[in-house]
């Protein structure tokens, strides 16, 4: 039992490692900033959440347990939060996203 | 009053699971530290239904768990995407006129979309949320709103209530 779970606390770290390279590999294979954004939502979403996992696996029910739900959940709220100041700030700033399609259908938060 | 009570409780759990010291002087410092905040809370009156959402709280795990399985479906594809040679992606830029009513509801909607890789959310203002999408198909969803109903329907379970009623003085 305790073996099958170390192995599923295994999977689900390298699982979130994976997860992590593929968003730094997304950050510079992307053209623009904002693009660079949606790669690293994956590293804030998939790998944080598979490496939580993991950890908590290793850590059974326990107090440790309890603070690595609450990393979670922070971070559930905190990072959308930062990525949104961090687009509006570049997109007040005069960072023009390179687009494939506009449909706005109104351009007052541009500066 | 039931505001301040439930942030009393949400402090006091908060500070149980993340001490893990069960001596009378740790639970008095506790004790001291969970009235303080909440007193400091109510006194900056912001102690309301949108910083203790109490009405929403036994609606969550039904909407979590669908974020939570969005949020999964989005980041096999970003990184498909990724990792797929050429240029795979086709960034759009859209607004789409937020249903939920409340300022609350709007923010987890603003907060979802940005949660989930291929949207986020550049602005929210006067009801209309302005979304970068990496793909066409990302843009169409959000134009589309399904993530949108399905904020508005966990808000009205939890009974909308826009009014900003104040605990106390």
């Amino acid at each position: 039992m305790t073996a099958l779970i170390d192995m599923a606390s295994w999977v689900l770290l390298a699982g979130g490692a994976v997860f992590s390279v593929i968003g730094g590999i997304g950050i510079l294979r992307m053209p623009d900033f904002y693009t660079r954004m949606h790669a690293a939502s994956i590293t804030d979403t998939a790998g944080m959440a598979l490496m939580l996992a993991g950890l908590m696996l290793q850590a059974g029910l326990t107090l440790v347990t309890a603070k690595l739900v609450f990393i979670m959940v922070f971070l559930i709220i905190t990072s959308p939060t930062a990525t949104h100041a961090l687009a509006r700030a570049a997109l007040h700033d005069g960072v023009r996203p390179q687009l494939d399609h506009d449909r706005r259908r109104h351009t007052e938060i541009e500066p | 009053m039931r505001y301040l009570l439930g942030l009393i409780v949400g402090l006091a759990a908060l500070w149980l699971l993340l001490s893990g010291h069960y001596s009378p002087l740790f639970y008095a410092f506790g004790t001291g530290s969970c009235l303080l905040t909440a007193w400091i809370c109510w006194r900056m009156r912001i102690v309301d239904n949108e910083t203790v959402p109490l009405h929403l709280l036994a609606h969550a795990p039904v909407y979590i768990a669908w974020l939570g399985w969005e949020i999964a479906k989005s980041n096999g594809d970003v990184a498909r995407r990724i990792l797929s040679p050429g240029r795979s992606i086709s960034p759009t830029m859209t607004t789409r006129r937020v249903g939920p009513a409340t300022d609350l509801g709007r923010t987890i909607y603003a907060n979802s979309v940005t949660l989930t890789p291929g949207t986020v959310t550049v602005g929210l203002r006067d009801g209309l949320a302005e979304v970068h999408a990496l793909t066409d198909a990302n843009a169409r969803d959000i134009e589309e709103g399904d993530m949108d109903r399905r904020v508005q329907a966990f808000e009205r379970r939890g009974g909308v209530r826009d009014d900003h009623s104040h605990d106390g003085g």
